[in-house]
Formats: structure tokens, sequence, C-alpha cells
């Protein structure tokens, strides 16, 4: 198994590497730069010189081979540099909303997983019957629905459900403070962005759920589990469940990595400062630093999660070998 | 009561205390006291404010800073009642024929880290601004190119020689970029030291900023007006999605977002708050226009740009467009409530702004046909913004069909669609703008030059760039009118460089418990918060 994580450890090196060359000379493919956007987006007069020294003082005017090789070279010496926007480094600008959007995937997937398999598992134990339906509908609505527009609603709902009880319209709060810090007020703002989005992917999952449990309910270890009198909530939880789980625990997985540089519209929905309205902010800005940085941040993040879910095969699954 | 006679009746209540606030408001005694949260719907480049342009940085930064004169924060609706801030009584007259100006400098003002503000404060900040050293950016320093020299001969005592008389001296002075910063802190931590710190001695101190999420200050006790702020403190909380800050306002997250909601949201507001909500609304010092390239061979006939303008039905748009959009007013080159600025009978002189719409598309179509280039197409180039770009841009174009042109619109976020503009000036006409903060004619209509770093035209018209030296040298306001208006004619109506579309209109619902603030025509202004309260 070492032999085999460190295997995979070593093929990260050209996919990083890869997505670093593709990111840098894809941004660069679009015209205009953080100077003109800084300095002459508001439609206030803007100073020639002023935005000659700006590019100067950003390295915008180097060739661009050499602002590749400081972008490489910096992983080498963990200096990622500062964003070209606000100056300031780049992991202090990802360390404050890495906390808010780790916790955003989490508590999304957490909804998720508590809405997904036991749905799922009602959804196969009773195939065809009008409970089988409900949940299908969920997970199709689910589905259809973007988890933005959900949130719209839900934000909408609370005005008009909160002023019609209280007389005063209660929206949840627009910044963030540390869960450690005010737990009530935290969990007042990110509890409906993780309903919106957990409902979203918990869908997906309902689905997958549902069909791999079918597909093991019909194998003969299941029928001999039942043929030997065991009980049905042992059948279910102890032998079919375990099994189907697999293919639901990749995809939970796959979007956890997603929320975590993925919730690009939600998070402008709800006003969280994650890394999805951050990466907004970075593309909108053309500030390429933070941009390729985070591009990277995400691409380490799904190659670290496949690595994961793959290891996690083995405990799931005793017949799965890595040699 | 109906629900649509509940909403006229909650849309009165709102405009009526928006109008009382101009009246009888004023009559109130100040509160002190509580914490005014407000949106803001762009981000923070730097704190420099001698180096950025944007609102984002404007509105949590401002009340930080003092600047040597501002606005009249009771009256920023007029363009030329300035008011000492760091200096003592009237904001001085030129001497020597309007090219020195003494300013006597309180001797009551600390910085925040208690460091006495003296003149010579002000003399190494504006040094900064208007000479700065080499490799130093200042993004102002054009609208001061008539300063000769700066001195502080006492601590009280700050001069300024001008290289000749111009009335755009004293606006640019008033610009609300133009922060103090102690000359200690110039002197020992250098000229980029502002971009990422706050020692001002505006009326909160600097208490935290979360990048991303909020600015928030605290009251300066030793602020030299004294008994204000009034507010203990603010929290300036960045909310770039529209909904979401008009949600904020509804849920009172927010009490209120500075730069201006479009006509719907404040009927939104209206209608769910009724009289919880007070609107304030005025023109915006902002316009847009359409910019023919005149590199490209279609846009050098005067002909067919003069086509562009006669078909655009300024004054429907006006009653029609302003329902959807923050656009209103028509006006020519300067701010139309400027005494500068046009009259309607000036105005209606001119190629596209008169009232007989047929004539005019008539002769737009004879223009055309003169020209050879009936049924001309072209692309549009846009910005990707919604409010009030996109409006505009699609409604130009169907002014644009009335007299048979073609026309493609293309819509590019903002990164590409500036270097469309300044870098590769690939377009045939493009949306253009002039958005100031300070009301300064004379300064805002030099991007109708030619010469200018801001025109976008690709067009060299010496007779324009004649009559602004005349002007830049006329000290007399009746004679900087007529040189304005032929100014006006030629640029707009006989060249037709440009052709201005309708000036924006800032609309302002907020909570009606925040009281002292009054709108100004543009979303920079009064901004220093030391007059504000909140009554709850």
């Amino acid at each position: 198994m070492g032999k085999y994580i460190l295997k995979r450890m070593l093929l990260m090196v050209p996919t990083l590497f890869g997505a670093a060359v593709l990111i840098f000379f894809l941004l660069r493919l679009v015209p205009g730069d953080v100077c003109e956007v800084r300095l002459a987006g508001a439609g206030l007069y803007a100073d020639p010189e002023a935005i000659a020294i700006c590019r100067e003082n950003l390295g915008l005017n180097k060739p661009l081979m050499a602002q590749f090789f400081d972008f490489v070279w910096g992983y080498f010496i963990f200096d990622l540099g500062v964003s070209m926007w606000t100056g300031a480094s780049v992991v202090h600008e990802i360390e404050i909303r890495f906390q808010l959007s780790l916790q955003v995937a989490i508590m999304a997937t957490f909804v998720a997983t508590v809405i997904s398999i036991p749905l799922g598992i009602i959804s196969a134990v009773n195939q065809n019957t009008w409970l089988d339906y409900c949940v299908r509908g969920f997970a199709i609505a689910g589905i259809a629905i973007p988890s933005f527009w959900l949130g719209l609603i839900i934000i909408l709902g609370l005005l008009i459900i909160t002023q019609a009880i209280t007389g005063s319209p209660w929206m949840p709060p627009i910044d963030y403070k540390p869960i450690w810090e005010d737990p009530v007020y935290n969990l007042s703002q990110l509890i409906w962005p993780a309903v919106a989005t957990g409902y979203r992917y918990s869908a997906v999952a309902v689905r997958m759920t549902r069909s791999a449990m079918l597909e093991v309910l019909r194998e003969d270890y299941v029928r001999t589990a039942r043929a030997k009198g065991m009980i049905e909530k042992v059948v279910i939880n102890r032998h079919a469940l375990k099994n189907a789980l697999l293919p639901v625990v990749t995809i939970l997985a796959l979007e956890f990595a997603f929320l975590m540089g993925g919730l690009v519209v939600t998070e402008q929905v709800f006003n969280l400062n994650g890394l999805g309205k951050l990466f907004v902010d970075a593309v909108g800005n053309q500030d390429f630093n933070l941009t390729q940085n985070l591009v990277m941040l995400v691409v380490l993040i799904f190659v670290l999660t496949n690595l994961v879910t793959d290891v996690a095969y083995a405990w799931l699954d005793p017949r799965i070998r890595y040699s | 009561m109906s629900k649509y006679a509940r909403f006229a009746l909650a849309l009165a209540v709102g405009a009526g205390l928006s109008l009382a606030s101009t009246g009888p408001a004023d009559a109130e005694t100040p509160k002190r006291g509580g914490v005014l949260n407000f949106v803001v719907g762009s981000k923070i480049p730097s704190y420099d404010g001698h180096i950025e342009g944007t609102f984002g940085m404007i509105h949590p930064i401002r009340p930080f800073y003092s600047s040597l004169i501002r606005i009249n924060p009771q009256n920023p609706q007029s363009s030329t009642d300035f008011h000492c801030d760091l200096c003592v009584g009237e904001v001085p007259k030129g001497e020597e024929g309007g090219t020195l100006f003494k300013f006597k400098i309180r001797d009551d003002v600390k910085f925040h880290d208690g460091t006495p503000l003296t003149a010579a404060d002000i003399k190494a900040t504006l040094d900064k601004i208007v000479f700065p050293p080499k490799g130093v950016p200042s993004a102002r320093k054009a609208f001061f190119k008539a300063v000769e020299s700066i001195e502080a001969p006492s601590p009280t005592d700050l001069v300024i020689k001008l290289k000749f008389a111009t009335g755009s001296f004293i606006p640019a002075l008033a610009m609300p970029f133009n922060f103090v910063y102690s000359k200690k802190d110039l002197d020992e931590h250098g000229y980029s030291w502002h971009r990422t710190n706050i020692n001002g001695s505006g009326a909160f101190k600097f208490k935290e900023h979360v990048k991303g999420s909020h600015v928030s200050g605290v009251r300066y006790e030793d602020y030299h007006f004294k008994g204000q702020p009034y507010l203990d403190g603010f929290k300036a909380i960045s909310a770039p999605k529209l909904a979401v800050r008009v949600q904020a306002i509804r849920g009172d997250r927010a009490a209120i977002e500075f730069r201006g909601f479009p006509p719907k949201q404040r009927d939104d507001l209206v209608k769910a708050l009724g009289d919880d909500i007070t609107v304030q609304e005025s023109d915006w010092n902002c316009v847009l226009m359409a910019t023919p390239n005149q590199e490209r061979a279609n846009f050098q006939d005067p002909r067919v740009r003069q086509a562009l303008t006669l078909a655009i039905d300024r004054w429907g748009g006006s009653q029609h467009l302003s329902r959807i959009a923050i656009v209103k007013t028509v006006g020519g080159v300067v701010f139309p409530n400027h005494p500068l600025a046009a009259t309607k009978a000036e105005l209606v002189a001119l190629n596209g702004y008169g009232t007989d719409l047929k004539a005019s598309r008539a002769k737009a179509k004879e223009l055309l046909a003169a020209a050879g280039k009936s049924g001309m197409e072209f692309e549009f180039n846009n910005r990707g913004v919604d409010q009030p770009y996109k409006v505009v841009g699609t409604w130009l174009i169907g002014q644009w069909r009335q007299v048979g042109l073609k026309v493609k619109q293309r819509v590019q976020p903002s990164p590409p669609f500036y270097a469309t503009l300044r870098k590769k000036k690939d377009f045939d006409v493009s949306i253009d703008f002039n958005c100031q903060s300070i009301i300064n004619p004379i300064a805002d209509i030099s991007k109708f030059l030619g010469s200018a770093g801001n025109n976008y035209g690709n067009y060299l018209d010496q007779e324009l760039e004649d009559l602004y030296n005349t002007l830049l040298q006329t000290g007399d306001e009746k004679k900087q009118r007529e040189i304005i208006r032929v100014f006006e004619k030629r640029a707009l109506s006989d060249q037709a460089h440009a052709a201005i579309t309708l000036w924006w209109y800032k609309i302002n619902p907020h909570r009606s418990y925040v009281k002292g603030w009054k709108i100004a025509p543009s979303h920079y202004l009064n901004q220093h918060l030391d007059q504000v309260w909140i009554d709850k």
C-alpha cells in the first residue's frame, strides 16, 4: 500500500506541471490586465504613466517565459507571490477564505450524505412503490434545480416568512464569524448554503445509492443471508449497503473536492467570502498570480481526493488490493 | 386597500421622506451612538487614495481620512459649494489674478497615531499627488497641471502658486481621493506604505479589514470637528452581487448602499418596507456615450458620425429607459445642473438633441445616403456590466436600426473590454464613459480631446485642442460658458466625435433610521460619514 501511495504521489508531479502550463498560458490569452481594470475600471480619468508604473511593479512587462519561470520557481521556494489586486500574499488571501470554504464543504457533504444514503436505500428497498416514486421525484428535482436558484429562493422565503410572522424581515448574516467565535452567528449564516448545495449533491448520490443498492440486493450472498433467516435490517445495513457504497463514496468525495473550489455562484448568492468568490474576483480582475495559484490549489485538492478515495476502496472492499 | 394602492402609498411615503431630508430633517438633533452597517459592491485594491479610482476603496476608507477642502456635506448637490476640512474659515479665493491660494491650516488636528497635523503634512501629501517622484504612481496628477509650487512657510500656512488661473483648481483640490497623509509616515515608510496601512485624521479610526469581507472603523475621539462623528463606528461589508445588497437592506443586515440601485430595486424595497425605507435621488456625474473609432474608414466621415447621434431619441429615452436603467437626464458635455451646462434651448440646437425625432432620423438617413453608407453594418463594443452598460447598449442598437443601420453587439468582460478600447483598438463603435467625482467641467470635458489619455476615438481635432487651451486660461465664468458651448457644438454636433446618451441617475434607498447623509451627484462624494447618525 505504501509503495502504491508513493507511486501515486509521484504521478501527481506531471499532472500539476501540466495544469500549471495550461493555466499560465490560457490566462494570458485573454486581453487586458489588472492595471487597466484597477486604474481605468471605474471610468475615471486614468493616468497612462500610473498604468505603466503599475505594470512595471507587477512584472507584467517581463518576457512571458520569465514570468512562467517565476511562477513555477515560487513552488520550489514556497513563495506563491502576492495578489496583483490587493498586494497581500497569495497564501494570506487563500488562508482567510479556506476555513469558510472547508466548513461549507463539510456541512454540505454532511447534508448530502444524511439525505442521500437513507433515501437511496428506502427507494431501492421499496422499488416501484409510491415511496420510490417520491424519492425519485425529490432526486430529479434536486438535479434540475440549480443550487444558486434554490439559494435565492431560500433567502427570499426567509425574508417573506419572517416579515409575515415577526413584522420585520430577517435574512442570514452576510459577513463571516468563525464557529468558535460565535457559533450561532456562524451557523445561521452557513446552514443555508450548506442546505442549498447539499440538496443538489444529495440528489445525484440518492440515484447512485439506489441503483447500487438495487444491484447488490440481487446478489447471491444477499439471498443467502435472507435464506439464513437474518433480519432484514442486518441484511440491508451490513451486507448490502457496505458493498453498494463504493460508487457513492466516489461521488461524494469528488463533490467535496468540487465544493472546495467550485461554489462560485452559491457563494455570491449568500455573500460568502470563500474560495469560489475569490476565484471570481481574481478572474474578473485579471489577477494572474492569484488565479494561477487558486487553480493549482483546486487541482491539488482533486488529485489528493482521488488518492484518498482509491485508498478508501480497499477499506470498504477487502477484495481490492493495491500491488 | 389593494396591493397597488399600498405600493403607491409606500412610494409616496418614501419620496416624501426623501424630500423631507433636505428640509425639516435638518432641524433634528443628531443622536450619538450606533454602528452603521453598509454594503459595498466593489472591492478594495489598496488603501491609497492617490492611486486608486474605485468607490470600492472610497466608501470604506474615506472615513479614516481628512482632506484640505471638501464639498459641503450639508449641500452636496452644489457643484461650487466647497468647505474647509483641514483649513480655517472659507476656502480662499485666488489672489494675484487667481494664481495664488493661501490656506490657513487648523492647529487642532491630530493623526490617529497622535502626531499633530501641520501644513507640512499637507504639502508632503500634495507633493506626492502633484509632483510624484519617478516611479511613484499618482492617478490624478493631470488635474493639477496648473500648479507651479506648494509651500508651507509655517505649520499653519500653506501657499499654492499656479502657473495660470484656472477654474478647475479648487474642484480638483476637493476631490475625495486627496487623503492627507502624515509627512512622518511618508518620510519614514516611503510612498507605498499607505497602500497597506492607514493613519489618517478622519472621523473614524481603522479597526480591521478582513479581505473580501469587511472593513470596520471606530469613532475617533479627537476628531477636529468637535462633537462629531455621531456614530460609534461603521462596518463596510463587501457584497458584489446587487441582489445581496438589496436583500441586505431589506433584511436589515445593512442600512444603506452608497453607490445606487436601479429603479426596480428601489420599488421593490419601498414595496416591502414602506416607511422604514427612505429614498434619495439625484443626477449623477457619469455619462455613457457611443464613440466611433475614427481609425476605421466607415467613421472618418463626419456625416456618418452625425447620423449616429441623430438617430438617438434622447428625450424619449429619458422618459422610458429611466424606468429600467440608472440613466435619466439629457445633457451635453457638462454635468446637467452645473452653471456651465447647456440649457435645453442650447441642447436642442445640437444634432441629435432636437425634439422632432422624425426630422432628426430623416436627416440621419440623408447623411448616410450622401456618405454612401446607407444600411451600413458595424459592430458595437460593449462592457459586460448590466447597469447601465448592457441596457443602454441594447437601446442604442434599437435606435440605430431606425435609420437602417445594422448593428451587432459584442459584449466583453471588463479586462478585454478595456484592452479593446485602449490597446487593441479593434472596434467600430464602442460604449464609452465619463465618470468623475467632483463636478469639475473644465477638467471633465478634456475627455473629448483626441489627445486625452482617456479618449478612445482615435482622432486629433486641433480646433478642439485650441479651444480647450483657451478655456483653461480663462478665469471669467461667462467667457468659459461661451467657449464650452462652441466646444460642445464641435465635439458633439459638427464633428460628432461622440454621441452622448443620457446622464446617469443615482437612486439611494436606505433604512429610514439613517440620518444626516445627503445624496451627492457622485458616489464618490460625501463619504466621510462624520455627519451621519442613527435614529433607532
